[in-house]
């Protein structure tokens, strides 16, 4: 005799009790901390909050926590979050030549004003496991030296000066916000940028990677990148003035890339673009390379068919929590489809076999 | 849960749905882009259908959720869990008895009323999208009404399979105008939207769509005159209520690949039961 089976309710509450116990894990293990997550898994605090669009350490640290270091899940925690919080205003735009660099660097130059900053970098780390930390974290200090104050100067103002490089003129329009409106084709620039920079990181790497290996080919010099803290400003009616509301860690990467001309351009260098909450400069230079490969068609290069010059495709398939959604939604009962795709697949097979006997007996 | 609005999402934010709905049954069949929100739920599993439930209910609303037909399909339960939470609202299993029905894949199979709102949870509203992955062209198509390439599919089945190889998801045409996705629900239910006296819904949170058919609009399945649309079903009847007018399941209930088939619609099938219809399986 068969049951309707029931107690959806029941198996969803028991669900949620054994996944809080394997979060946990063995008890005789101590507990992690927000503040330990926050402080010592910084790096990927930084992906939730820059894929997040909520710059919150202490939050995307909760997430992280609660999401059992899934960072997909620990970014759509905050997103979630995030879509609740209420809207005060805009900020003034940042200025990223104001900002108090940790790390600098230019490929381009051997030296520049206001110098290479190697900062807290992986880059000439050996990657041999270092079994010590297993047993110990205990760090030396590490050595100290005063900086002066002065902006550091963008090393594209340098090649600028030349003309040498296209111009970015300053440019007032408010842009559209991407989490307030329905992303609509085409997309401009600012949009863009926008989609990419709460894009996948590893999306936006692979297609980065797929203009270097010669699918839509634009060699990128790294021009600059540059990482550290810059004051968020924001205009307060009441005041008549803006004031600083606080301030954040970003990541700023522009690529320079070779261009040689086309109908409507002159030979010069081009640009693309990066910014990225937190250290994040994977996903800063993706950005850079993905943004200057979309540019095709105002700079009029030829559109080669590679992924990344498809805009289209490029914006609606590269956030995660889109793309997990979709993917993971087929986990959900589909029988009512499966059972009409059944008769329609035991229909046509009748016929064919009955087709098939006919033929046979001529 | 007070630290949240009533139904969760913020009263701009319902307002914005609510455009985006009014649009929608202004020209019906028509997608209506809009601002979908990051809902606490994944997308895919009916933020679409959730975000137009929120912006459309009352405090005096008796809300149902169902999921392939069903009550008590774990998704159905999160959803109308989810909305008891946020909105305190009266929730109901009884289709006669809901004014707002919010369902995935299924339309009931009891005739909906003047009054109720039918919700959809809708994946990809574009019923071209198969055909034309772009948005941007598909758009296009839609507002010259260049609709020959759905035809040529159809078409194509035909010669190919001798039937339309669509069987969920069958399009149709609204009002003589727009061509129109109903979401996944079985062709079987096609008919159920044409002159409908309910307001159906349709939310897409992914694809930031949504669309509408208001009371009493004439929507047709897709076909040709020499091969008319039928709406078809397993050629069984419920073997728990014996009904022979109902979408039907089937189930696997032994190891030698037994099966029955039973009611998708389990308020209609449990509604039969209690008026002492039986199938030939029932207890």
């Amino acid at each position: 005799m068969y049951v309707a089976v029931k107690g959806g309710e029941r198996a969803i509450e028991n669900a949620h009790a054994w996944l809080a116990e394997e979060r946990r894990g063995d008890v005789n293990v101590p507990e992690l901390s927000v503040a330990q997550i926050r402080e010592q898994m910084a790096l990927a605090v930084n992906r939730v909050m820059a894929e997040g669009s909520l710059f919150d350490p202490d939050l995307a640290a909760l997430a992280i926590k609660q999401a059992r270091g899934d960072l997909i899940e620990a970014i759509f925690l905050i997103r979630a979050y995030r879509t609740t919080l209420p809207r005060f205003g805009t900020s003034e735009p940042i200025a990223t030549d104001t900002m108090a660099c940790d790390r600098r660097i230019s490929a381009t130059f051997k030296d520049v004003p206001g110098g290479q900053v190697l900062g807290p970098t992986f880059d000439y780390t050996h990657r041999l496991l270092d079994f010590k930390l297993a047993a110990d974290g205990d760090v030396a200090d590490a050595p100290q030296r005063e900086t002066d104050q002065a902006d550091v100067p963008h090393v594209t103002d340098f090649l600028n000066r030349e003309g040498l490089i296209e111009e970015a003129p300053h440019d007032d329009t408010v842009p559209r916000d991407l989490t307030r409106e329905p992303l609509e084709m085409p997309a401009d620039r600012p949009l863009r940028l926008q989609a990419l920079a709460r894009a996948d990181e590893g999306f936006t790497l692979s297609l980065a990677y797929s203009t270097q290996r010669g699918y839509a080919r634009n060699h990128a010099f790294v021009g600059e990148l540059r990482i550290g803290t810059v004051d968020v400003e924001m205009d307060i009616p009441e005041l008549g003035f803006a004031i600083d509301i606080g301030e954040i860690t970003i990541t700023e990467c522009e690529s320079v890339n070779q261009f040689t001309g086309s109908k409507t351009e002159p030979p010069q260098f081009t640009r693309g673009y990066g910014l990225v909450f937190g250290q994040t400069e994977r996903k800063a230079i993706s950005m850079a390379l993905v943004d200057r490969a979309m540019r095709w068609e105002e700079l009029g290069e030829d559109n080669v068919g590679a992924p990344v010059q498809d805009t289209e495709f490029v914006l609606y398939h590269s956030d995660n929590i889109q793309a997990t959604g979709f993917l993971e939604h087929i986990k959900l009962p589909h029988y009512v489809d499966f059972q009409s795709e059944l008769e329609l697949v035991r229909k046509l097979r009748r016929e064919a076999g009955a087709a098939d006997m006919q033929e046979a007996a001529e | 849960m007070t630290d949240y609005n009533f139904a969760y999402l913020d009263e701009q934010t319902k307002r914005m749905i609510r455009r985006a709905i009014l649009k929608g049954l202004a020209v019906p069949g028509y997608q209506v882009p809009f601002a979908s929100r990051e809902m606490p739920m994944p997308y895919g599993w009916g933020t679409g259908g959730v975000q137009v439930s929120a912006a459309v209910m009352t405090t005096d609303d008796q809300f149902k959720v169902i999921d392939q037909g069903a009550d008590d399909t774990t998704n159905a339960v999160s959803i109308r869990s989810f909305f008891e939470r946020t909105a305190g609202v009266a929730t109901t299993t009884q289709t006669a008895e809901a004014t707002v029905i919010q369902t995935r894949h299924r339309i009931p199979e009891r005739d909906l009323t003047e009054g109720q709102i039918l919700v959809y949870q809708v994946p990809i509203p574009e019923p071209l999208r198969f055909l034309e992955p772009r948005e941007s062209e598909t758009r296009k198509m839609h507002s010259l009404e260049e609709y020959g390439l759905m035809h040529v599919k159809l078409y194509e089945d035909i010669s190919r399979h001798g039937h339309i190889a669509t069987s969920y998801a069958y399009p149709v045409k609204v009002e003589g105008r727009y061509v129109m996705d109903p979401s996944p629900i079985p062709k079987f239910d096609n008919p159920k939207l044409s002159d409908c006296p309910a307001i159906q819904l349709f939310g897409a949170g992914r694809e930031q769509r949504i669309y509408a058919l208001p009371p009493y609009t004439q929507v047709v399945s897709l076909d040709f005159e020499d091969h008319p649309f039928v709406a078809s079903k397993a050629d069984h009847p419920c073997g728990l209520c014996g009904a022979e007018d109902s979408y039907l399941d089937e189930v696997i209930i032994d190891d030698a690949g037994g099966r029955m088939f039973v009611c998708s619609d389990t308020d209609y099938c449990t509604a039969r039961q209690a008026d002492g219809f039986k199938g030939k399986d029932a207890a």
